[in-house]
This record gives C-alpha cells, structure tokens and sequence, in this order.
C-alpha cells in the first residue's frame, strides 16, 4: 500500500485505541459494536469486492458462529478462548463449504438469491430446531477466558478487555487481507472478477478458487460472530435474518467497494447513520420509524454515490492534484 | 501447483515443413492436436458435423467459412469451452475430450478471444503476469507478494516484448488502443508458454498497419507453435496460412494447402469470390 | 394419515403453491423481461393484504360495495402504482449492477414497511372472507374443506390462464416473450419498450397485489408477511429457471406440496424442507428447471 493509504490507517487504528480514554461506557460499547460489524464488513469484502460474488447470505455464517459459542461453551466454567475461538469459526466455515459447493453452481442474480436461500435456511434451524432455542433465542453463562494454568490472560467479560481484544482482531484481520490481496491467490481471485472466462482460458480452475473465498470469507464471519456473542452474551435468530446480510452489503457499498478501508470505512458510517436516524433528540417521536430514513438513505447513496465514501474521497485528491498542479 | 513449463521459452527447431507444400508423409510427433471427426449438437441444430483436423509444430492452420459454418463453435471445442457430442481431442496422442478448458491451458493450448478479453483495469504487465501465473499457482502462499514472483513476472516481460507491448507494459491495458489490446490478448497467451495456439480473429478490427504488425508477429511465432486461425481477412490467411480449411454448414468442405483451396472449384463456388 | 386428511392437505397445497405463482410470476417476470432484481416484490404482496384490511371498510361506506368492489378498486390502485413506481424509481435500476438493484430495492422494502408501519400501523389483523364465500363444503364423513380457498384456487387458475392467453395468443404477448429471451433484438425491432416495460412492471405489480389480497383471509394481515413470501419466491425463481412462467408455475406447486406435507409430516424440519429441496434440485439443474419462454 502506498503511504498516502497507510497513514490514515495507521492514525485510525491510533485513534481507535485511544478512544477509551476519552469515550465513557456507551461510547465503549458502541465502537466495540461497530468493530465487529467492521469485521464482518471485510469479510463480505473478499466476497463481495474482490471476487465479485454478491452473497445475501453473510449473516448465517456470523450467527451461526454466534450460536456455537453459546451452545458449546460449558454452563459452570468459563470456557477457554483457544479452542472456542478456533472450534466457532470452524462452524462458520464449514456451513460456508456446504452454501458455497451449492451456491457456486449458478451464476449472476441465481446467486444472489441462492445464498440469501441458503442463510433462510440456517435461520429455520437455529429458529426451530433443537440447535438454536427458538424465537427467545439463548444466553452465554460465562463469557471465555484466555487463560494458561491457573492464571487468567484476558477476561472477555470484562468490557475494556474485550474492545482492545476486538481492535486487536478487527487489526488482525485487515492486516491479513491486505496480504491475501496482493497475494497470487488474491490477484487470481481479482482476475476472476474481472474476467472468469479469461481466467479459465489461461488455465485457473476457477471454482475452487471462489469456494476458497467463500470458506475464508465465512471463517471471518464466524469471527464476527464469536466476538458478538462475547459481547451481549446472548444470541436469537435475528443474528441470521436477512436484514442483517443486507446491512453488510450496504455497510460495503457505502463505504466503497473495492477497499478494505471502505469496508471498515462503511461499518462506522452505517452504525453513525442508525445512531442518527434513532435519535429521538432529533426525530422525537418519530425516531422510531428510523427505518424510513435509512431505507432512503440506502436508496440515495447507492443511487449517487456508486463508489461510496472512499470514492467522494478520491474524486476530491484528484480534484485537489490538478488543481496544485495546474498552479505549479 | 505445478513447476514452471519448460516451454516458456520455446526453443525446438521448426517443423517438417519448409515452406507452403504439403508434405505426404509426415512424422506424427509433429502433430499436437488433432481433432477426429469432432460433432457438436445444439438441440436439433447440428453447428459442427464430423471435423477432422490436425494441427502441426511450425505451421499455421487456418480455418475459414461464412458466418455460421461452425468456426468459433469448433474453437470452443478444441479449447475446451464447449463440449463435444462426438468425435475426440487428442494432445500429443493423449485424449483430451473430457478434459476441462484450464486442465487443456495448463497442458499447454493457449487461445484469444474474437472480442477481447483483457483485463482493463490491470497494467499491460499484469495482465500477462496474471496469465503466466496460471502455469505457476501458489494460491497457498498468502503471504508473498504476487508482484515479485520470480517466475510469472521474467515470463510476462518476455511475452509483453515479444508482443511488441513493452514500452505501454506499465499503461492500464484499458488505455490501449484497439489493435494493441488484440497484441495483448496475444501476449496473454503466450505468457502461458503454450504449444498450440487458437486464435479467434486475431485481425479483427484492425487497420493496415496494425494487421502488417500482427502477421509479422504470428509469423514470428509459428517457429514453436502450432497454431489455428479463424480469420475473415482472406488476403492475410493466404499470406501467412500453411494449411487452410473450408467449412460450411458445420462440415468441412475442403482441407488442403492455399493454393489448392484457391483452385478447388467447390470452395470458389461456395465461398470465395470476393465476399464473406 | 387417512384419504380425507390426505385430500385436504393436497387441496391445501394446491392453495398455497398457485397463490406463490401468482407473486412469482411477477418477480420472474420483471427480471426476464427488465433485468431487474426486485426486491420489493414481497412489499406488493402485503400491501394488497394490507389494502384488503383497510379498503374494504371504505369500499363498504362510501360505494356500498363488497368484497369484488374492494378487490377491483384495489387492482385499480395496484396498477397505478406500479406505474408511478416504474417511472419514479425502477427506470433508474435498467441496466445497473446486480448489487445496486439489490441494495436500492432492498431500501425500498424499508421504506415501504415503515410508510405502512406509520400509516395502519403494526398490528396484525384478520379479514373476514365475503359471507357467501364463507361456508365450507364436506368431504367424506367427517372433514369440511372451506370454500373460501377453493375460491383463492379459482382465482389463482383463472388468473394463470388468462396470462397464458395474454402471453401466447395477444401480440402484446409475443412482444413480452420476446423481450424475455432476447432484450436487445425487441427494441432493436421498434417496440416502444419503456410502454412495454411499465405495462409489464405494472402488470407484475398487481399480480402481488392480488395474491396479496386474496390471501389475505386466509393468512391473516401481518407486518412481516412480504419478506416472507419475497424468499420463497426467490427460491420459486431459482427452482423454476428466471424468466419462465412455466417453471414458476411447477416450481410453486412443488413447493406448495412440499412445505404443506413438510409441515404435517416433519413439524420440526418444515420450514427448512423448501431450501432442501432447492439444493437438490441445484445439484441436478443449477440453471433451474426450465429456460426462459
């Protein structure tokens, strides 16, 4: 990445850490929030943006992981982060393998529809059967520990912990992408955007390449999942509805597709939007209705702004560069 | 996935034949492709019926007709894209028929698209890059950058001069001017060190001067390749072709060398004569 | 499960598998014909529950009318919104990525749900079938089967025939198939295509409207019911092949007897039999069932 891109995320990732310095607890447990979703942001990002698969499904995958937290985690002990970690993510993907060998098989607006079929799917199994517990949905007794021995590293229930461990995961993840992009893997998967036709005629078997993507994309998700779980201790089925997928794919467009900044980027600007739109201060008794303002603004930015935020920042660099160097 | 192609850099001598006469005899080891009696059904419409066709090391093979004969739906065949209902595919004496479009490039068969199909927002050299990594995919180094890669980078530069490309290889490929992409989807070809060539109007769209260019690059190629042209522009097939077949309707009507095609009096009452 | 339970259930499954034709074929449709992913199609299917609600007070009051008057009058409001909406909003989706049409038609249910949520509110509501609807004829011994769903049956048949008429006999027709196997070519002939489009559009609009009214007795008037049914349709869509009423009409049925029987035989599994039935189906066809046409 040039240095004109590293530094505003490197003063960003600063800011963050700074941040509860300053913010009190709601303010805390906001950008905790919105973390999460930026992790969540990425992950439809390596889906989303560099291989150019429109999924509706993103979040079967988050609460899916949501789900195994609760229902693995013991009900007298706290359970160790090294294995839940790993074991929630592990869930994730595998339900990424199976919707993604059956989705990859079709193409175009069949996909998008298919993957949002298939995250309605594990919607009706957490919402009816056994696996999930139904409408109410289930608590997390004991948030996971990491711990060796006797003595207790980081406790998860503990809020401070937790946001610095989710800044230290959200970091993690972005670091990662940003490798797995420049990567022969990540260029093959951006070829495929581009052009699969291509990419097959110069000798990349292509679905195996894209079932890759989605198994990583739904590890990340799983990722997601597991820290939100942590969060609220608490999980029900509307961690899987469709709202929630497409609140992703807003939170990328509007951030700007294409780029990992945008993703993050998008998730802090759609979380300020609903903040906005429910205020009540604002909006007083309306504010309840604030669906109506985010739905237009959906709507508008979409409509106005294709390439998102990261793209009106572009086009005022560009604006600025000609303008110095048609004074020089 | 697999180690570098040692036919980046084709060095083999040319081929049996010197020149445009058909040689009766010639030794099979120099046949890379052959096609046998290749069908292809749509439905009731029969689009290719019983092709027969070899391609030779050091020869250009081209492949003529009206629109509708069959020529890009027999490409497709040969490259992969389009299954056969009969007949088979043999490289190198191995039968390929069932094989998948990527597993034939990665053997070897490199093609170009009659619309091109570059990568726009890509530079030139990562374009031909991209398409050398496919004979050289680490997709489990994660870590690495793909930029650096010490084998598909050496081998896009080479495509890229080959191609005659090498001053715009830092130029976004979408910036080129139309006869440059055709060079480029070229380039893209061969950046994958491939042994058989099919190229699906490489000429199309291209002036005077570009198509001077072109031909001499393919003619610079036939040395290690064996290479078919679907083409419309008569004047170059009969220039740069060893081989010419007419087909119409989806069969072949004839399969000779240019000058006999130019006499057989089928052919001229069927095709030639002027117009497409 | 003795014959009368049987016959019921199959009754039943007719019932509701004709009724998710008449959404789908409008969702199936607008994306052969338009290229558009809509959706916000599942909107129109509560909007017309909702219409059936709220019209038919009104219907009652001020024009004396029953149940035919408010279907009418809202069949009439159902056209002119969907052109309104067509000129307003959807013309601006032809030809743009998938994922904005995604994403602006999904803002759209938004503001739909929340223009309905401040206009009738949240509650759910039932709606009495018209009274000479409202009987039930006996089967076999014990069992009575309501007439009022042979009714939405009735309608739901009526309404596929008078589409295949339209589509196979009327030149309007001709010009919609066409414009589903091959966009291009019909504009390119000279077909005054944005006509084409709103009627179509329209068209597709008031197919929900109906079902959405019809259904409305029976399903009861609730808030999230078009998100509902917008998925199943989808899954109609995907089973049927995009583009093709006839696939949309096979793949309804099947769903409708798969999610029915579903129900009754496996309670637990039921709502996730559909989507079982869409990956196998995906295995063995994943371009759908049948071409568009």
């Amino acid at each position: 990445m040039a240095a004109s891109r590293i530094v505003p995320v490197l003063l960003a990732t600063l800011a963050l850490a700074l941040w509860p310095l300053a913010a009190g607890s709601y303010g805390i447990d906001f950008v905790t929030k919105t973390m999460i979703y930026a992790v969540l942001a990425l992950s439809l990002e390596l889906l989303v943006g560099t291989t150019g698969l429109v999924c509706f499904g993103q979040a079967a995958l988050f609460g899916l992981a949501g789900y195994a937290v609760v229902q693995l985690s013991p009900a007298d002990a706290p359970a160790s982060l090294f294995w839940l970690l790993p074991a929630s993510m592990a869930v994730a993907a595998a339900y990424a393998l199976f919707m993604g060998a059956l989705s990859l098989r079709t193409r175009g607006v069949y996909f998008i529809m298919v993957t949002l079929a298939f995250a309605q799917m594990a919607y009706y199994v957490v919402h009816d059967t056994p696996l999930g517990g139904g409408t109410d949905g289930i608590y997390l007794a004991l948030k996971p520990v990491a711990e060796i021995g006797s003595t207790v590293l980081l406790d998860l229930g503990e809020p401070l912990a937790l946001y610095y461990f989710v800044l230290g995961a959200l970091a993690l993840v972005f670091v990662f992408l940003a490798l797995l992009l420049r990567s022969p893997f990540g260029r093959a998967l951006a070829g495929i955007r581009i052009n699969e036709q291509r990419m097959r005629a110069t000798g990349f078997s292509t679905y195996p390449y894209k079932l890759a993507a989605f198994v990583i994309s739904g590890a990340i998700a799983g990722l997601g999942g597991f820290l939100f779980a942590v969060k609220d201790g608490y999980v029900n089925p509307e961690l899987l509805s469709w709202h929630i997928s497409g609140s992703v794919l807003v939170m990328i467009i509007l951030g700007g597709i294409g780029h990992l900044r945008g993703a993050v980027l998008g998730a802090f600007a759609f979380a300020l939007l609903q903040e906005f739109f429910k205020s009540e201060a604002l909006f007083g008794d309306f504010a309840k209705h604030w669906l109506l303002g985010l739905g237009l603004t959906i709507i508008v930015s979409v409509a106005l702004l294709p390439r998102g935020l990261i793209g009106i920042g572009a086009l005022l660099t560009n604006r600025l560069r000609r303008r110095v160097e048609g004074t020089l | 996935m697999s180690a570098p192609r040692a036919g980046l850099h084709p060095t083999r001598p040319p081929g049996g034949e010197a020149g445009p006469v058909a040689e009766p005899h010639v030794p099979e080891t120099d046949v890379l492709l052959r096609a046998s009696k290749v069908t292809r059904r749509f439905g009731g419409v029969i689009a290719v019926n019983g092709v027969s066709l070899e391609l030779r090391r050091g020869t250009v093979h081209a492949v003529i007709g009206t629109n509708g004969a069959g020529k890009s739906t027999l490409i497709n065949i040969l490259s992969g894209e389009l299954d056969a209902s009969g007949g088979s595919v043999e490289l190198r004496g191995t039968d390929i028929t069932r094989w998948s479009q990527p597993q034939r490039a990665r053997a070897g068969i490199g093609r170009s698209y009659q619309r091109t199909t570059i990568f726009p927002v890509f530079t030139v050299l990562e374009n031909c890059r991209l398409a050398a990594q496919a004979g050289y995919q680490r997709p489990w180094a994660w870590w690495t950058d793909a930029a650096a890669c010490h084998v598909c980078v050496p081998a896009a530069r080479d495509a890229v001069a080959r191609a005659g490309l090498a001053e715009l290889q830092d130029r976004p490929a979408g910036t080129l001017s139309h006869g440059q992409r055709r060079q480029l989807e070229i380039a893209m070809c061969l950046a994958t060190g491939p042994e058989v060539l099919l190229l699906d109007e490489p000429l199309a769209g291209m002036g005077a001067e570009e198509t001077e260019r072109m031909l001499a690059l393919l003619n610079e190629l036939k040395a290690g390749h064996a290479i078919a042209l679907v083409e419309h522009d008569m004047d170059a097939v009969f220039r740069i072709a060893d081989r010419i077949t007419v087909m119409v309707n989806g069969a072949v009507l004839a399969s000779d060398t240019p000058q006999a095609v130019q006499a057989n009096a089928e052919v001229q009452a069927a095709y030639l004569g002027g117009s497409e | 499960m003795d014959l009368a339970t049987f016959l019921i259930q199959c009754l039943n499954s007719l019932q509701y598998g004709l009724l998710l034709f008449l959404v789908a074929s409008g969702l199936t449709l607008i994306f052969g014909i338009m290229g558009v992913i809509n959706l916000a199609h599942g909107s129109f299917y509560m909007i017309g529950a909702y219409m059936a609600y709220a019209l038919a007070p009104f219907v009652a009051s001020t024009l004396g009318g029953g149940f035919f008057a408010t279907l009418t009058l809202g069949l009439v409001l159902a056209v002119l919104l969907g052109y309104v909406l067509e000129w307003a909003f959807f013309s601006f989706l032809y030809g743009r990525e998938h994922l904005q049409q995604v994403l602006m038609t999904y803002g759209l249910i938004l503001v739909f749900e929340e223009l309905r949520s401040i206009l009738v509110g949240d509650d759910v509501h039932g709606v009495p079938p018209p009274a000479w609807l409202a009987g039930a004829i006996p089967l076999g011994e014990l069992m009575t089967y309501p007439v009022y769903r042979l009714f939405i049956s009735a309608v739901c048949l009526s309404v596929a025939l008078l589409m295949w008429f339209v589509l196979t006999r009327t030149r309007l027709g001709m010009k919609i198939r066409a414009g589903a196997t091959n966009r291009e070519m019909v504009q390119s002939l000279g077909v005054d295509i944005k006509l084409l489009y709103r009627i179509v559009f329209a068209a597709g609009v008031a197919l929900a409207v109906l079902a959405g009214m019809v259904a409305a007795p029976v399903s009861s008037v609730y808030p999230g019911m078009g998100n509902q049914v917008l998925i199943i349709c989808f899954v109609v869509v995907v089973i049927g092949g995009i583009g093709s009423i006839r696939g949309a009409l096979l793949a309804a049925l099947l769903i409708g007897f798969t999610e029915t029987f579903g129900t009754v035989l496996f309670p637990h599994a039921a709502g996730v039999l559909v989507y079982v039935l869409m990956a196998l189906i995906l295995l063995w066809k994943p371009d759908g069932l049948f071409r568009a046409g």
